[in-house]
């Protein structure tokens, strides 16, 4: 080990006490951000469960329709039109929005409906771990997922309840499909989900269309949209972007999300500045016998970074195993936080420039020392 | 060419502004060379301390001027003075100031980490100025397990190691008793004759007075007196506890 490390890491352990504190302001302030950022990740994946998970290339929207759960309807005529058009495989009419379940205990709960298509596959239950998916379209028959079951006063396949006085039955059963509102998704067929929605048979929430593998896409997404007329044709990524970006901005959520994640950083800063100057103004009689000594400012301010590097490794790593315990327990939550490796990097980079600025305080205290003070103690 | 290593020519220093106004140096002319160990005397406030902060290049003088191995102090900004003392000068404090969480090896090795050595050969080369100074059984010592003497003895070997041209030494007895006095002593002593350097060491302490080879007082900011004539060392004004 380098000596000015080692004078830096002697420098910070030397007073447990301070040091702990030091971890702690680091570990509060890294696990706040991370977990703000994990729910950011979380909420911004949950918005588009429904859109990562169909098969479609193109969704015809209604125009203005800023999410998946946009009740909106439109002409479900366009769906005819647009299915014979070159270069499209499939165009399959998709049905939302809201209904009443009634439990057996005749409790009644919100859920949201969503059609399933089997035929083209363009939107079906996902994950599934019981039951069959195809007799969906059999009678009412349902899929829900087993994180609702309590919700839903079902035990699995064969349980039954009512949709808007209709007698349902479930007959799949899935895992991990959850919504971020906290209302179950419930799948059903195309046509039970008109009944249990109101929904028009000349309407629906949206068209999803399939192009063929050989079609020109941009020449095809330009005919949808001359054909579509006032509806909205979006890339998949276009739509998912649109729902995050809906989401997370426009109802305020990111942006709580990103205030909570800015005021760890600024608790760190200045929880790691305190600690930092005060253990400088402590070995201040150190640097201005270095100083004496003839050593550079260079050198003197690199035990100070070593000392800022050294808080943010500890720190983050300390964080880093609370996070990913975080991880764990809310894996299976109605909002999972979601780390990925990219916010592990770049929450190791703030943590660095976090602690690196916060010697800066006691960068510029260092810089007024008077080597001559020596000679006065 | 002369043997000067350190040279102050009527050298004027100011000290605080207005009403606190101090001449705490009134031209004072004094050369240190090679070879020689030069204590420099003087009452409480006489500018013993001023003086030496200015020949070690920790103040520049406010009129006059000062050269260390042939280098003017008197432009130079504060990075390049700490260059000169990198470079050409060792201090040697009353109070030690070694550093608490680092051992004795480490203490003496920050000497050569400064001027950019480091690794094994530092390191050796610090254990060597440590055994120079009779402190080999002692290289992993903090300095909280060492006594006073020893301590300075560190803080000596710290000066040492890198070779400066000068060596400038604040009280270097004071905090001592008398038999670590005189052997902190007889190493300054042997620095100046054996190794060729200027040693200056600011004393009030006159058991100090045989190790000299030349003694300079100083009063009210002026040398007033500079002789050749001290007594030998190493007993003939002994240390005594």
């Amino acid at each position: 080990m380098s000596l000015v490390l080692t004078l830096a890491s002697r420098n910070l352990f030397h007073d447990r006490l301070r040091f702990v504190a030091t971890m702690v302001g680091i570990v509060f302030s890294v696990v706040l951000v991370m977990i703000q950022m994990g729910l950011f990740l979380g909420f911004g994946r949950m918005v588009t469960t429904m859109i990562d998970h169909a098969s479609a290339d193109l969704w015809i929207l209604p125009k203005g329709a800023k999410c998946f759960e946009d009740p909106s309807l439109l002409d479900v005529k366009l769906r005819d039109r647009v299915a014979t058009m070159e270069g499209v495989s499939w165009a399959v009419p998709l049905v939302i929005g809201f209904s009443d379940w009634r439990l057996e205990s005749g409790e009644v709960t919100p859920v949201f409906i969503v059609s399933a298509d089997l035929r083209d596959s363009s939107l079906q239950p996902f994950n599934v771990v019981d039951g069959n998916v195809q007799a969906l379209t059999r009678g009412a028959n349902v899929a829900v997922d087993r994180s609702y079951f309590d919700r839903l006063g079902v035990s699995g396949v064969g349980s039954t309840a009512e949709i808007r006085g209709r007698k349902v039955r479930v007959v799949a059963v899935t895992d991990g499909i959850r919504s971020f509102a906290t209302t179950p998704y419930v799948f059903v067929d195309l046509k039970n989900a008109r009944n249990y929605t109101g929904t028009p048979r000349d309407r629906a929430s949206s068209v999803l269309v399939r192009l063929k593998s050989d079609a020109d896409r941009e020449k095809a997404l330009s005919a949808i949209r001359a054909e579509a007329g006032d509806a909205e044709v979006l890339t998949s990524d276009d739509f998912r972007s649109r729902s995050r970006s809906f989401w997370l901005f426009g109802t305020g959520a990111g942006a709580a999300l990103f205030a909570g994640a800015l005021l760890g950083v600024i608790v760190g800063t200045v929880i790691v500045a305190q600690t930092l100057y005060s253990s400088t103004k402590d070995h201040l009689n150190e640097f201005a016998t270095l100083r004496a000594m003839g050593s550079s400012n260079a050198y003197i301010y690199t035990v100070i970074i070593y000392q800022a590097l050294i808080n943010a490794v500890i720190g983050f790593a300390i964080a880093a195993g609370i996070g990913s315990i975080v991880v764990q327990m809310t894996a299976k939550s109605a909002l999972p936080i979601v780390i990925t490796p990219w916010l592990m990097a770049a929450l190791f980079a703030l943590t660095v420039v976090m602690c690196v600025a916060s010697g800066i305080g006691a960068i510029i205290r260092v810089v007024r020392i008077d080597p001559a003070t020596v000679f006065m103690r | 060419m002369n043997d000067y290593v350190v040279e102050a020519k009527s050298v004027e220093k100011t000290l605080g502004r207005g009403a606190g106004e101090v001449h705490a140096l009134r031209g004072v002319d004094l050369a240190l060379r090679r070879g020689e160990l030069t204590l420099l005397m003087g009452p409480s406030g006489s500018g013993k301390t001023t003086l030496l902060l200015v020949l070690g290049c920790m103040l520049t003088p406010s009129s006059g001027s000062v050269t260390v191995c042939g280098t003017p102090t008197a432009d130079a900004d504060k990075e390049a003075l700490a260059r000169i003392r990198r470079e050409h000068v060792g201090f040697v404090f009353q109070s030690y100031h070694l550093f608490p969480t680092l051992t004795a090896t480490q203490n003496v090795q920050l000497a050569l980490d400064i001027r950019g050595e480091h690794g094994g050969r530092a390191a050796q080369k610090s254990r060597d100025a440590l055994a120079m100074v009779g402190l080999e059984q002692k290289v992993d010592s903090l300095p909280g397990g060492l006594s006073g003497g020893e301590q300075q003895r560190v803080a000596i070997a710290r000066a040492l190691v890198a070779n400066p041209s000068v060596v400038l030494a604040d009280e270097p007895t004071g905090a001592l008793d008398g038999k670590n006095g005189q052997s902190i002593m007889r190493i300054l002593a042997d620095t100046a004759h054996e190794r060729e350097r200027a040693v200056l060491v600011v004393t009030h302490d006159p058991r100090v007075v045989p190790y000299a080879d030349r003694i300079v007082e100083i009063e009210d900011g002026l040398i007033v007196q500079e002789r050749t004539d001290r007594p030998r060392m190493p007993t003939a004004v002994p240390f005594r506890a």
